[in-house]
């Protein structure tokens, strides 16, 4: 990977808190500028620990970390500077207008005053004609959204995301997601935390999997998909069969939909398939059938798929 | 970016005056009550038998030590809260993960808790003056002073703010160490009043020392000598700046 490219860079980071609990062991992660990438875990895997050292609210054990060049410890106002930070919870001073608490979060990162640049944000966000109510009256989604205004009103060149949909009804989800996307067009590098698959599967270039500490896995979501995807082959019988033959024991198939649909689950990193020996099969027994369908199978399936391995190792 | 992010001082210190202002109306209209009701109580009840202590009028020889009571209940109560709250709401993160030195953070909260302190200083002086002739006999040193308690405190009301885990610790030390030490260390009466063992007892009681100064910018004399409240105001202002740099080079309940 070409230096230029990473804005982040994680170095055999740890993290032990005063409990004896390990919550990172030795991550090693780079993040390339202007990507969208997106940290899947269970919870209590060591998400929020990980994060929270890159920003600066929790302090490593060992390992390093840089942000756009500046180590996070040494240099931690070069490295924070570049960082905008939207937490998990919603931590906001009630009591505050919207406008007042943003251009608050511009100043505390050392930003001269630009009403043009938060006047842009809170209307991007949809906060323009709320920004002189006190963050009080905000629904739960709204004060999501000043939190994230918060963090884009200094310029940062990487946005974290912490759980941004954790709570969160399905419109304001696809909302959410919406916007990343567009921030996504401003050049911002965006890391995001979830343990809700379909939303690294919806959006993240990359996907890392941690679990316990460890990050088993990053990879480009598409090739992760295809290295790691189980496809669902769907036989739609002719005849329905009420069970399965003994002949067709060796490929693990089963009936659906009352023995109309038959189906095939096959790995599609494997050298044999097994879909053709099967179909040659069903030939050899007459066994009819008028349409087969393909379903890949979802980041969902694989995330499970390796923490369980994870687990039983 | 780099050196001091003088801009972060400017949003905290304007964000605590912003807080303060809220509470505008009570946060000025109490010490002025306060003060009247001490006057009418100690001035008016009691000073009518006490007409003098070291040859001061009493209603005169009080205003110093209630300056300085609500300047020390004041300052640890604006500045424990300054600090506490973000905790206590969690908007902290912010603050934890803004280029913002330990310096520049405190510069902000204390500098804004001390600028309120100092401003009911000044009230608290200004009403007195409706009650009582006050002569100051050293002007500059008594604004001095002022500054050096009001910064002293704020800078133990962060400590405060930072160890306190629930409203109630926040509350415990201002409430019974501070205001009993307060009341002991000499606001109403003189010490050279009191009957030993007792009076020597009381020279352990670090307030006295404070007390006793500023009376001394107001009168030219003290319970103890200036130099004795310069070195307790000052070893004070010391150790409140060693434990503040402990806390946060070790992350001390603000950072796991």
């Amino acid at each position: 990977m070409p230096l230029m490219a990473s804005i982040i860079t994680v170095s055999g980071l740890t993290k032990s808190y005063a409990s004896g609990f390990q919550a990172l062991k030795g991550v090693d992660l780079e993040i390339e500028e202007g990507e969208i990438f997106a940290l899947l875990g269970p919870n209590g895997a060591g998400k929020t620990t990980m994060i929270s050292i890159i920003c600066g609210n929790v302090r490593p054990s060992g390992g390093s970390v840089t942000v756009a060049g500046h180590d996070i410890v040494r240099d931690y106002r070069g490295a924070r500077s570049a960082i905008g930070l939207v937490p998990q919870e919603l931590h906001t001073d009630a009591f505050e207008r919207v406008i007042d608490t943003v251009s608050f979060s511009r100043g505390l990162f050392g930003k001269g005053r630009n009403d043009a640049h938060i006047e842009k944000i809170l209307r991007d966000l949809s906060l323009w004609d709320k920004r002189h109510n006190k963050i009080l009256e905000l629904s739960g989604g709204m004060k999501r959204r000043v939190m994230i205004a918060k963090a884009l009103s200094h310029e940062p060149r990487v946005l974290f995301l912490d759980e941004p949909t954790a709570g969160v009804d399905v419109e304001l989800r696809r909302d959410m997601w919406k916007l990343i996307a567009e921030l996504r067009q401003t050049g911002v590098t965006i890391i995001l935390t979830t343990h809700y698959i379909e939303e690294a599967e919806e959006m993240a270039d990359r996907v890392g999997v941690i679990n316990k500490g460890e990050l088993i896995l990053v990879e480009e979501k598409t090739a992760l998909m295809r290295k790691l995807g189980k496809k669902t082959l769907t036989i739609v019988l002719s005849e329905p069969l009420s069970s399965v033959p003994f002949e067709l024991a060796e490929w693990g198939v089963s009936l659906k939909a009352d023995g109309h649909e038959m189906e095939y689950v096959f790995d599609t990193q494997a050298e044999r398939t097994g879909v053709s020996s099967l179909l040659r099969k069903l030939g050899d027994l007459r066994i009819g059938y008028k349409d087969l369908n393909t379903e890949q199978s979802s980041l969902e399936d694989i995330f499970v798929s390796l923490v369980h391995q994870e687990r039983a190792a | 970016m780099s050196g001091f992010n003088y801009r972060a001082i400017q949003s905290i210190y304007a964000f605590e005056l912003h807080r303060f202002r809220r509470t505008l109306l009570t946060g000025l209209l109490v010490p002025v009550i306060t003060t009247s009701l001490y006057f009418v109580v100690f001035g008016g009840a009691i000073g009518s038998r006490m007409t003098e202590i070291d040859g001061i009028p009493y209603g005169a020889f009080i205003v110093p030590g209630l300056i300085m009571m609500s300047m020390f209940t004041e300052s640890i109560f604006n500045a424990s809260f300054g600090i506490y709250m973000p905790k206590f709401t969690g908007t902290i993160y912010e603050l934890l993960s803004a280029p913002v030195s330990a310096a520049e953070t405190v510069i902000a909260y204390v500098g804004a808790a001390a600028t309120k302190s100092l401003i009911v200083g000044a009230i608290i002086f200004a009403t007195a003056h409706l009650f009582v002739d006050l002569p100051v006999a050293h002007p500059f040193a008594m604004v001095a002073f002022m500054v050096l308690i009001a910064v002293s405190f704020c800078l133990f009301g962060f400590i405060l703010g930072i160890w306190a885990q629930s409203f109630e610790q926040l509350q415990v030390i201002p409430l019974l160490l501070i205001m009993p030490m307060t009341f002991l260390g000499g606001a109403f009466y003189s010490i050279h009043m009191l009957a030993e063992p007792w009076r020597t007892i009381t020279l352990f009681n670090p307030i006295v020392y404070l007390i006793s100064g500023f009376r001394w910018t107001f009168f030219g004399q003290g319970d103890v000598g200036i130099e004795f409240s310069l070195l307790f105001a000052g070893a004070m202002l010391a150790v409140c700046l060693g434990v503040i740099a402990w806390m946060f080079r070790t992350g001390y309940r603000l950072k796991k």
